[in-house]
């Protein structure tokens, strides 16, 4: 019988992603929920030292795929990794990070296995399936997610088949405290990799560390209108920007300017956000701008003048000089981060 | 492509009769064959069940280059296209940004990652779905428009893949997963502005939500 909650733990050059960490959080209170244990999964090249790492962060076990075949993330290999693994150990629960490889991988592994898949959660619970006839009691994992560019939620469940997996959209689970007393097994799984399962070449691997941006694709945005008062402060807003994994966007006037590119530009003649943070600093908040970014899904605005209209559309409007509370801000950020990472070295 | 390599260029659809209109746009842009596939049977299809019914029909269609979206604008998914890939047994590459060219048999082909891209090779047949950034549409021209407006679509219906195509595995009855519910996002409730605060308290206030919103 199926059973226990299994996390793809997401690596790439042997780290593993944050995102594996949250699920692992989210995993362990699914878990509590179902009476059941929570188990990571590793697949990679010479991964296998990363699999405490898992365990501090709430698995009760690891399974382990190496082979110098993982090196680089490709589908195929991947896939039959996985495939195995799901066969051997028959996982009630499957999760992976909405990210480009699990949103590649885990599409690929359901169709194999037969199973539903539901992307980009934003929402887990563990229920009781009501209508269950055959099992009144029997419990589901109810997969809430958003469709439509975010305008509807909807509750996905996968009743018969087997894992019920998801993909779980980054920055929305909470992880734990890494606890270095936890222990649990290490287990590998030996896949039987052949020459042919390596069906693509990688003829190259170009690290990127900055791209090209759409102002449209980031999750966080901070953007700055008139009240920043020169061009100079974009490079402030950039570096706050950076430190909370968001990019820079802008009002028309400060494109008009020529301050910065019109590609950045928000608003009726620009481009429509969606971003979980909208960062306004300094933009008054006309109707044709609030156009472009009423559909964030939370909006922090700082302006000089407390009548601002972009006030009207902010979750937290905040009446202040942007010169001066956003470098402060940028100093908290990093202060914070930096005593985080030492309570978790 | 179709240019460049001699190819032909057939654009499908699964959809509602309606969708012809987006099909007839394809072909005012330059594709050459139209199908659409549409049937009572195919509705409430989950992306398991709709990987199943494409890749079925793009069998009997026949093809070298499966190019799909990365995702649909409604259900968002960016399943179907590594589903269909799977239920073909050919390999996928998703998040394509470029085709840099064909070579014997081979695409050649950048895939992005979040903090890197791979220049990967793939022998055809292969799917890829593609990034916004892989093609810019073509302009309709008057004569196109015309041309579409003439060409026949061609429509596949359950019937015509019946051999092929079992009636449990699509539909909402063939579909793994089912939506329980869904519902509007609740609305947000009126925000709060904070005045008279010093540069400090203001920062902490920001600081708090930061974090109480999982952004740091």
């Amino acid at each position: 019988m199926s059973k226990d909650i299994y996390v793809v733990a997401e690596q790439r050059d042997g780290h593993v992603v944050k995102v594996a960490f949250e699920l692992l959080g989210e995993a362990t209170k699914l878990a509590k929920d179902l009476d059941q244990k929570v188990v990571g999964i590793l697949i990679g090249d010479d991964i296998k030292d990363k699999a405490q790492s898992l365990i501090d962060a709430g698995a009760d076990e690891v399974v382990v795929v190496e082979d110098p075949m993982l090196h680089e993330y490709v589908t195929e290999p991947y896939a039959k990794a996985l495939t195995q693994v799901i066969k051997e150990c028959d996982p009630e629960i499957l999760l992976f990070g909405a990210t480009a490889i699990g949103r590649d991988l885990a599409p690929r592994v359901a169709s194999r296995i037969h199973t539903g898949l539901t992307a980009d959660c934003t929402k887990l619970d563990i229920d009781v399936w009501k209508a269950n006839e055959e099992d009144p009691g029997k419990k589901l994992l109810f997969m809430t997610r958003p469709a439509f560019g975010g305008n509807i939620m909807a509750t996905i469940l996968c009743k018969t088949h087997r894992p019920q997996m998801a993909t779980v959209r980054p920055g929305v689970m909470k992880r734990l405290a890494p606890d270095h007393s936890r222990t649990g097994e290490i287990r590998e799984i030996k896949v039987d990799f052949k020459p042919e399962d390596m069906n693509i070449v990688v003829r190259q691997v170009v690290k990127e560390t900055h791209k090209k941006v759409d102002i449209t694709e980031a999750k966080r945005l901070v953007s700055g209108g008139r009240g920043i008062g020169s061009p100079e402060f974009y490079a402030t807003l950039q570096e706050l920007a950076d430190e909370i994994s968001g990019e820079i966007s802008s009002s028309r006037a400060n494109v008009d300017a020529g301050w910065i590119e019109r590609d950045r530009q928000v608003g009726q003649t620009g481009k429509t956000v969606r971003p979980e943070l909208y960062m306004a600093c300094g933009i008054s908040g006309a109707i044709q701008h609030v156009a472009g970014m009423e559909g964030s899904d939370y909006v922090i605005a700082i302006n000089k003048n407390d009548t601002a209209a972009v006030f009207d559309v902010a979750d937290l409007g905040v009446v202040g000089d942007v010169k001066v509370i956003v470098p402060k801000l940028l100093d908290a950020v990093r202060k914070y981060k930096a005593d985080n990472e030492k309570a978790n070295a | 492509m179709k240019e460049k390599y001699d190819a032909t260029v057939t654009v499908v659809c699964m959809g509602p009769p309606q969708a012809d209109v987006a099909l007839r746009e394809a072909l005012a842009m330059g594709c050459d064959e139209a199908i659409l596939l549409s049937s009572r049977e195919f509705g409430g299809s989950d992306t398991w069940a709709t990987a199943k019914i494409i890749a079925t029909a793009l069998d009997e269609i026949g093809y070298d280059l499966v190019i799909t979206g990365r995702q649909a604008i409604d259900g968002d998914t960016a399943q179907v296209g590594p589903q269909i890939a799977e239920t073909l047994g050919i390999p996928q590459v998703s998040y394509a940004e470029e085709i840099y060219e064909i070579e014997d048999g081979n695409v050649i082909v950048k895939r992005q990652y979040e903090d890197r891209y791979h220049v990967l090779e793939v022998k055809m047949p292969c799917l890829l779905t593609a990034l916004t950034e892989l093609a810019e549409p073509r302009y309709m021209h008057a004569g196109g428009i015309v041309d579409a407006y003439n060409k026949e679509i061609k429509v596949i219906t359950y019937e015509n893949l019946k051999d092929k195509l079992n009636i449990e595995d699509i539909g909402l009855k063939g579909s793994p997963t089912n939506v329980y519910k869904s519902f509007t996002k609740e609305a947000k409730g009126a925000g709060t502005l904070l005045t008279d605060l010093s540069p400090d308290e203001a920062v902490s206030a920001i600081m708090e939500k930061l974090e109480e919103r999982h952004i740091i």
